[in-house]
């Protein structure tokens, strides 16, 4: 499904990503551990070319994404959903008009079945109430929820999550990381999830990577990882733990 | 600053003539930032009328040429103070705005959404804007031209007992096609300045709030300053088209 090799990604002299590669197959949840600054928001970033890497290559769905031209890469970006950190919910239209904005713009779809479509995700993440309210009258945790409804409303095939429970109290962030396990079976997605939360990634992952300094270090499953008695895991993942504030127990 | 903005006015070009056309999204904008800028500008004016009105009349009595006042204010009016004084309100009131709703945008990563959804944010957000204030400044500059010659036949009717219907012939007898069409005309280049550098500024804003509040104030300093010299480059070129002595 995802095939990444050799990505490489520098601003100015600062190399963030430094000859990255991992592969992901169809209906895996694959998490990308790491400290913050370590690159993996731009992993993400330069997989969908919202920022261009300065070498390697990037196959979704089997199709060169950094070979793509603008309508070509349109094409591919509506197979993919994208959950931003901040949810990155478009501010001047309610609820309803962020939803049905991909819709209206990417897909040939009449009123009945978008209402449709509208109604299902809000179910699915709980928040049909908040249909006609506008971004700023809604909670953190609730944008990030609209932010996941908004991604999911296209149906696409791959999912790419940045800190989805970053700034959430650690109820609302396991809620919202069980809410993303969810989908993930309902709708057989495959799922990439960028963390450093290790709540979120126990209750998700299939498999997971550490990226360290622009280079992915340990690759395995998160039990693997957590158990291991690498001094460099050991050291990352007892960092986590308080870097969580004691959610995990 | 003057390549990246030359940049973007070609990518303006390229994208303007492609489908999909946002009319709606046009229509929106041109309504939005003509309503929100009627009132200053009509006010800014009525004053701007009857101020050049009061300041002119001693000085043409003072050469006994008080009959040419209508004629004079309208002149003034029409060709320079009318478009001028309404583009560089419209650059503080729109071109900031844009600035900060587009760079709050660029922080928040909802331009960043909007082109994973496979949408294209420069067409949807960057041309719709661009072409709103090209067209709506020039219907804003006819309105406050008519709004400054009322402030102006005030300040004439407080020195001289003139009609309303007396001055409008005068204001009309002096004012030529020459003096409208190229006073008009240039502020379809002026709005584009503003819409431009509004949506320049904010479309490559970073470093979250404190780079929102840059592309706002730099949205204004420079499409005021584009506009004051882009005027100085249109006047010579239409009093080159269009001498008023022939």
């Amino acid at each position: 499904m995802v095939e990444i090799k050799d990505l490489y990604k520098s601003f100015n002299s600062n190399t963030v990503l430094d000859g990255v590669s991992f592969n992901v197959t169809e209906a895996e949840n694959m998490i990308v551990f790491g400290r913050s600054g370590t690159g993996k928001s731009v992993l993400l970033k330069c997989m969908i070319r919202l920022l261009e890497p300065d070498a390697g290559t990037v196959f979704i769905e089997g199709k060169d994404v950094l070979k793509l031209d603008l309508k070509e890469l349109n094409e591919l970006r509506k197979d993919i959903g994208f959950l931003f950190q901040g949810a990155a919910l478009y501010d001047s239209m309610s609820v309803r008009e962020n939803l049905e904005f991909p819709l209206i713009r990417n897909f040939n779809l009449d009123k009945k079945e978008i209402d449709k479509r509208v109604h299902f995700v809000l179910e699915a993440v709980s928040l049909l109430e908040a249909i006609d309210k506008m971004p700023s009258e809604l909670s953190g945790g609730m944008k990030k929820r609209i932010g996941l409804a908004r991604s999911i409303i296209t149906k696409p095939k791959l999912m790419l999550y940045d800190e989805p429970t970053t700034g959430l109290d650690p109820i609302t962030a396991k809620e919202i990381s069980a809410l993303i396990t969810d989908l993930q079976h309902a709708l057989k997605m495959t799922s990439i999830v960028v963390t450093h939360d290790l709540l979120c990634a126990k209750i998700i992952a299939d498999r997971a990577i550490i990226l360290d300094e622009g280079k992915i270090v340990k690759e395995g499953s998160i039990n693997d990882l957590t158990t291991s008695n690498d001094p460099l895991l050991k050291n990352f993942f007892s960092d986590e733990i308080i870097e969580t504030n004691g959610s995990v127990k | 600053m003057l390549g990246g903005l030359s940049t973007f006015s070609v990518r303006f070009v390229k994208e303007v003539f492609l489908p999909p056309y946002e009319v709606e999204q046009i229509r929106k904008h041109m309504i939005e930032l003509g309503m929100k800028t009627l009132p200053i500008v009509g006010v800014t004016g009525f004053i701007i009328g009857l101020v050049i009105a009061m300041q002119l009349s001693p000085v043409l009595k003072r050469f006994g040429a008080e009959a040419f006042l209508p004629g004079s204010v309208g002149i003034s009016i029409v060709r320079e103070l009318g478009p001028v004084i309404c583009a560089l309100i419209f650059a503080g009131r729109v071109s900031s705005g844009i600035g900060a709703e587009l760079g709050s945008m660029r922080v928040t990563e909802q331009i960043d959404a909007m082109e994973v959804s496979g949408v294209n944010p420069f067409r949807y957000l960057v041309v719709t804007r661009i072409f709103a204030t090209t067209f709506i400044l020039p219907i804003l500059t006819v309105y406050v031209i008519f709004i400054s010659l009322i402030g102006a036949y005030i300040a004439v009717v407080l020195v001289q007992n003139m009609t309303w219907a007396y001055y409008i012939d005068r204001v009309i007898f002096a004012v030529e096609f020459g003096d409208a069409i190229p006073g008009v005309s240039k502020t379809f280049v002026f709005g584009f300045i503003v819409g431009l550098v509004g949506c320049y500024k904010g479309y490559t804003a970073e470093n979250g709030t404190e780079g929102v509040g840059k592309a706002s104030t730099s949205a204004v300093v420079v499409s005021s300053l584009l506009i004051l010299i882009f005027d100085m480059i249109l006047v010579k070129l239409t009093l080159w088209i269009w001498p008023t002595v022939k």
